[in-house]
């Protein structure tokens, strides 16, 4: 048996080798099919021409960027300015976005610190807990948030009844409504990541750091925060990306006033304006942010390994 | 942890099953794209067994909604949809009905003559009459008790309602009934009158609480809105769940409109489909769906069958003299102006 190990392992590597190239073929017929493809094809439709009420027509024109980019008047016959309009929905997104994910790191990295430092057992019973809301739709969590904080909901008629406030405090169909939406929406996206990272940090590391004559500050700066980094930045990404892209907690529970990436697009495809191109150049320009935000992130890590 | 996980997995298997079990297999199938919260699951269990078809149903919340989707593929799927009166000519223009004989159409004859040549659909050769209606807007007379028949009250509104007022978020409904405040007619190519159009909604965003369509009903049963832009049948629902809001008929004009069953090109089960649209002309039937959505129906001999209170309703019989229009479908180089209305209205 001590023999048959490393025949037994010689012989797999025979199996493997040189099938390396034809081993990764259901991945990238996968990646291909489902991603580099749609991608390609709404890169291709965003320099079409649009059809009225929906569709492309196949000659190609930078007419989608155009309208992204400058601003001829309601007309269309305006001398070309700078467009501020979409650049302020993009604006407005990213804060909102950026909004929901500190407020996820805020009660996020807490909790999942909570949750490393229990023994073993609770520790599985404390994660289920955290996976329970995703058993329920995004829709219907949405729409409870909703019901939760509307002026006449249970949390308004509460604090009334206490006395703490006598109006309304006026929540739905607010920006911060939005960010609380998201927060919510995505909290375990922060917390799981951060979890990870805590669970594998020693703790005697922080033991040294206190007979050092550390204060808490100082080892949760300078030891801690090094160690778990990357599941910071892991849960910030993950809270983030969807979040731009949210169109279901603008919607209802910001009342829809403002348009926000995600529901400007969405109106190109499904709404009055039926402008596939504009559409799919507004997803573009989009997918181009998220991906020089992940570069620039993954540029950093490598640099942080050298 | 990885048994909890496992446990959620298998719970889910097993839910996904069960609601796939849940369709029974019979002879035919009938494959319907109609609006949310529209016909009654008991009118189409009754079509079920009486002709032994399979009814798969799926939503949409608005005219574009519908024919985005049919252009983007799903053509071909569906027998029967629901367009409303501008977007059967659309779809019409775009390739997308087929025609029907008089003598596949038995029922042809229970359509009331008010609505047998209409200008979207002459003499009714893609299509039967489903509902009609009008779009207002509806006030929490609790809130509000002064007099409601002006479109003042969604864009001028009095400062008790100023900030508690949703409107569709649907800009030809909404934008139409901004036209008609200002009185200028739609599709209207005048830079004046488009500007005027743009600085009214511009102006009067300050006071609306919400943009939604599905939640119109519900933002005026919880109390979250005073106001809000709604469809007849909508209103009379609101104030059957017990909000205490009246419909408007405003002097300046509402918006009047029919919802058709349109048979679709290529369907795949266009006899069903045929079946369906004849069941829906029988008086009991459009009746039943009258009760429900609580609009009118356009078939001749249901009165019988009406409940009193849908017969009644305050919101399907508007006063005499109050002039109602339909939407109209604009040309392209007039709509993009209308759409850059709307951007410039939710940037």
């Amino acid at each position: 048996m001590a023999a048959g190990a490393p025949d037994g392992a010689s012989s797999k590597s025979d199996i493997y080798a040189g099938n390396g190239p034809r081993l990764m073929l259901p991945v990238w017929v996968f990646i291909g099919l489902f991603l580099l493809l749609p991608v390609a094809l709404m890169g291709v439709y965003s320099f079409l021409t649009k059809e009225f009420r929906g569709g492309v027509i196949w000659d190609f024109t930078l007419t989608a960027y155009d309208q992204f980019f400058l601003d001829r008047g309601l007309f269309g016959d305006d001398p070309a300015k700078i467009e501020w309009t979409y650049i302020g929905i993009f604006w407005r997104s990213i804060w909102q976005a950026g909004m929901a994910t500190i407020m996820c790191l805020l009660i996020g990295f807490p909790t999942a610190w909570f949750i490393a430092t229990r023994d073993a057992k609770t520790r599985s019973i404390w994660l289920f807990l955290i996976t329970i809301p995703y058993w329920v739709n995004l829709l219907i969590r949405t729409v409870s948030m909703k019901f939760l904080i509307r002026d006449t909901g249970p949390l308004n008629e509460f604090l009334m009844w206490s006395g703490v406030i006598n109006e309304p405090l006026g929540l739905i169909n607010t920006n911060f409504a939005v960010q609380l939406g998201l927060f919510y929406s995505y909290l375990p996206f922060m917390v799981l990541p951060i979890y990870a990272a805590v669970e594998r940090y020693d703790f005697s590391l922080s033991e040294a750091a206190a007979d050092l004559y550390a204060n808490v500050w100082t080892i949760l700066r300078l030891v801690i925060l090094p160690v778990v980094k990357p599941g910071i930045i892991a849960g910030c990404i993950l809270v983030f990306v969807p979040s731009l892209g949210a169109f279901l907690a603008p919607d209802l529970l910001g009342g829809a006033k403002t348009f926000m990436i995600g529901s400007l697009i969405e109106e190109q495809f499904k709404g009055n304006a039926g402008n596939w191109p504009f559409g799919a150049a507004a997803s573009m320009i989009l997918l181009s942010i998220v991906m020089a935000v992940l570069l620039i992130y993954a540029r950093s890590q490598t640099k942080g390994d050298k | 942890m990885k048994h909890l996980l496992t446990a959620t997995a298998f719970v889910l298997a097993i839910a996904g099953t069960a609601s796939m079990a849940g369709t029974a297999h019979a002879e035919g199938k009938l494959s319907l794209y109609h609006w949310f919260e529209y016909i009654p699951q008991d009118l189409l269990d009754k079509f079920s067994k009486e002709y032994d078809v399979d009814v798969t149903m799926d939503t949409f919340d608005s005219n574009e909604a519908l024919l985005a989707s049919l252009k983007a593929g799903k053509l071909g799927s569906y027998d029967l949809a629901v367009p409303g009166d501008y977007m059967v000519d659309i779809l019409r223009q775009e390739g997308m009905l087929d025609t029907f004989t008089a003598a596949e159409m038995p029922n042809l004859g229970n359509i009331e003559d008010q609505w047998l040549n209409v200008p979207f659909d002459q003499g009714r050769k893609s299509t039967i009459p489903y509902q009609w209606g009008s779009t207002s807007f509806s006030v929490n007379r609790d809130v509000y008790q002064g007099p409601i028949d002006t479109t003042d009250i969604v864009f001028n509104p009095p400062e008790e309602l100023k900030g508690k007022i949703n409107v569709l978020d649907t800009s030809g409904e909404t934008l139409t009934l901004a036209s008609l405040h200002l009185g200028i007619p739609q599709c209207t190519s005048d830079r004046t009158q488009l500007k005027a159009l743009n600085d009214l909604v511009m102006n009067a965003k300050q006071y609306w609480a919400s943009f939604g369509s599905d939640i119109a009903k519900d933002v005026l049963v919880s109390g979250d809105a005073a106001v809000g832009m709604i469809w007849s049948g909508f209103s009379a629902k609101a104030r059957a769940e017990g909000a205490n809001v009246e419909y408007a008929f405003p002097k300046q004009g509402y918006i009047v409109w029919m919802d058709n069953v349109a048979l679709l090109k290529d369907a795949p089960n266009r006899d069903n489909a045929l079946k369906f649209m004849n069941f829906l002309l029988e008086p009991e039937n459009a009746a039943a769906v009258t009760n429900y959505a609580n609009y009118s129906a356009g078939v001749k001999g249901v009165m019988p069958f009406l409940t009193p209170e849908v017969a009644n309703s305050p919101e399907s019989n508007p006063p005499k003299g109050q002039k109602g229009v339909f939407v109209q479908a604009c040309p392209e180089e007039v709509q993009v102006m209308y759409d850059a209305i709307w951007t410039n209205l939710k940037k």
